[in-house]
């Protein structure tokens, strides 16, 4: 489903600030598989997702989507294949717009738009049922601005808005990284059932280690833009945080991944 | 002083809903668009210019007005594509076309004035009813006011609508759902500048001349404007803010026509404006409030 063939990206090329953000990286993830990826700060996570998803292109190597090489794609061309959710919560929503605008938005990604009335009387039972799903009251605010809700709540939305229409791709950026621990348990468990029902090819960046190893059925590593952990499953299964850190605690100079290090199985810090 | 505001309520009715316009293509690239288009100076005189050209050459008063429309949307295009295309600062590309606009305009006059009292426009039918000038004209300016102001609410509650108040919102979220961001940006400045063009068209008509210099201090004026109409109206929604820039237009209007009346010299308006303006951006600083910014894109 997706495929990187030998993808580097440099930034500030030529420069003193030269960085070689991505360095070298071949991967290939079959249909249907949730991958999870972890890293130190500035390891070239949110990089890969961009270059995935388009944001830029590689200075040297191929993406393909779905068997076609979209290495020259501009962004709005390739998000028919993916839905995607950014590090910042307010990046996925448009906020001066309403929570039905934006889903009406949402459930047209990737095709065509015309003069038709932006909200389609006849889906609003189908964007109230989904908002159900977050249990957020939200369904009662439909009209209300997005400028109105907090961050957990526009982070939620940007979920159900990247799987309204369902992609074949779904990438997160450490989705559940600015929301309250009781708000980032249940959007990661909606990520983890949304993966599970539509069978969702998913890339999800995180932070958290337990979460990397908990959900998902393989897991990468980044580190100075190149691969250096690649696990799946029952290796994967097996591992426990304390053994990844064992591994890498010399590479993994990030508190956020550190810090939790002696509570094997816990759920935070 | 009540005599003095109700004397000059129908000229800041009529120069109101013209000139407001104006105001209603600044709202979609400033406010929606949240692009700050410059190319409006120019392309207000390149209304002007190209209805006066056409009238002179014998072609319908009506039928000019349709293509000075045209031009506008034309101008406005090519900023969007400065800007897009080449990556020229937002500001910049629309100095740029401003700039250029005033040797095309020079061009299409020939000269840098058109007289049109002599000659038949659109404003010709409306004087020759046997009521008061006044009624007419201010009909017909706020119906075509209005007309433009509904279908611009109309529009941007469509699919392309959304896209385009979604690009001036949060480009890179719209983008990721598949929209074409640059050519939203295109076909709004399009739109912005051919409702500029409209105005000038017509305006040149109701004045009965159009000017190389006509266009001046426009963006400022339609500024003010908006800014004294979201005062008085709001902002939270689209038909909000179309209506604002209408009620604003006959607000600044009027209150330059009172201003004139109490003997503001006609030399200084633009400094009256352009305080008006500093003063209604700069207050809320001073004043540390809640620093309600400008949210504007590429600069
Ligand atoms: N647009 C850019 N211009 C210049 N350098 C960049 C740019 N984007 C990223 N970088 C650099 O590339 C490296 C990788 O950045 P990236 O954002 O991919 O890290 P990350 O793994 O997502 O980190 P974090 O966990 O902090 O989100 C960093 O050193 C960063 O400074
Ligand atoms: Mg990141």
């Amino acid at each position: 489903m997706v495929r990187l063939e030998h993808i580097k990206k440099v930034f500030n090329k030529n420069t003193v600030n030269e960085k070689i953000a991505i360095d070298g990286i071949n991967l290939d993830i079959p249909e249907g598989q949730f991958v999870t990826v972890i890293g130190s700060n500035g390891a070239g996570k949110t990089t890969l997702l961009n270059l995935v998803a388009g944001t830029y292109g590689p200075d040297e190597g191929d993406i393909l989507l779905d068997g076609e090489c979209v290495t020259h794609l501009p962004e709005h061309q390739r998000a028919r294949y993916y839905g995607r959710i950014f590090q910042n919560p307010l990046m996925g929503t448009a906020a001066s717009m309403s929570i039905e605008e934006n889903l009406a938005m949402a459930d047209l990604r990737g095709k065509p738009r015309g003069l038709k009335w932006g909200v389609n009387k006849s889906r609003r039972g189908f964007y109230r049922e989904s908002l159900k799903l977050l249990d957020l009251g939200l369904e009662n605010r439909m009209k209300q601005n997005v400028s109105l809700l907090s961050g957990g709540q526009r982070q939620s939305l940007t979920l159900l808005m990247a799987t309204l229409s369902v992609p074949k791709l779904l990438l997160l950026d450490e989705h559940t990284a600015a929301l309250d621990p009781k708000t980032a348990q249940k959007v990661i468990q909606l990520t983890d059932q949304l993966v599970k029902e539509y069978r969702l090819t998913t890339i999800m960046v995180t932070h958290n280690m337990q979460q990397a190893i908990q959900y998902g059925d393989r897991m990468i590593m980044l580190h100075e833009g190149k691969i250096c952990y690649d696990v799946q499953g029952e290796e994967k299964q097996a591992l426990t945080v304390a053994e990844v850190v064992d591994r890498f605690g010399a590479t993994l100079t990030d508190e956020a991944l550190l810090c939790q290090a002696p509570t094997t199985g816990g759920t935070g810090c | 002083m009540l005599d003095g505001l109700l004397r000059t309520l129908p000229i800041s009715l009529e120069q109101g809903f013209a000139y407001g316009i104006v105001a209603l293509g600044i709202v979609i690239s400033f406010r929606i668009l949240a692009f700050p288009d410059l190319t409006v100076d120019g392309s207000f005189a390149l209304g002007g210019a190209v209805v006066a050209r056409l009238i002179m050459e014998g072609v319908s008063p009506v039928y000019g007005i349709f293509l000075a429309t045209v031009a506008g949307f034309l101008a406005g295009c090519c900023t969007g594509l400065l800007n897009t295309r080449l990556k020229i600062n937002s500001l910049l590309a629309g100095i740029l076309m401003m700039t250029v606009l005033y040797s095309v305009n020079l061009r299409i006059m020939g000269r840098s004035n058109i007289q049109l009292l002599t000659v038949d426009t659109f404003i010709t039918p409306l004087e020759n009813l046997d009521i008061n000038r006044f009624v007419p004209i201010i009909a017909f300016f706020a119906a075509v006011a209005f007309g433009i102001k509904i279908l611009t609410d109309l529009f941007f509650k469509t699919q392309i609508g959304f896209a385009m108040r979604a690009t001036g919102d949060n480009e890179q979220m719209i983008r990721t759902l598949g929209v074409n961001t640059d050519s939203m940006t295109v076909l709004g400045l399009g739109m912005s500048n051919a409702f500029v063009a409209l105005s000038g068209a017509m305006v040149a008509q109701d004045q009965g001349f159009a000017d190389i210099g006509m266009g001046i201090g426009m963006i400022v004026a339609g500024l003010a404007s908006i800014i004294i109409g979201e005062t008085l109206i709001g902002k939270q929604t689209v038909a909000r803010k179309t209506l604002a820039a209408l009620a604003g237009s006959v607000a600044y209007k009027w209150i330059i026509a009172v201003g004139l009346r109490l003997g503001l010299a006609p030399t200084d308006l633009k400094l009256a404006t352009g305080v008006m303006v500093i003063l209604a951006l700069g207050i809320p600083a001073l004043k540390k409030e809640k620093e309600e910014k400008l949210h504007l894109r590429g600069v």
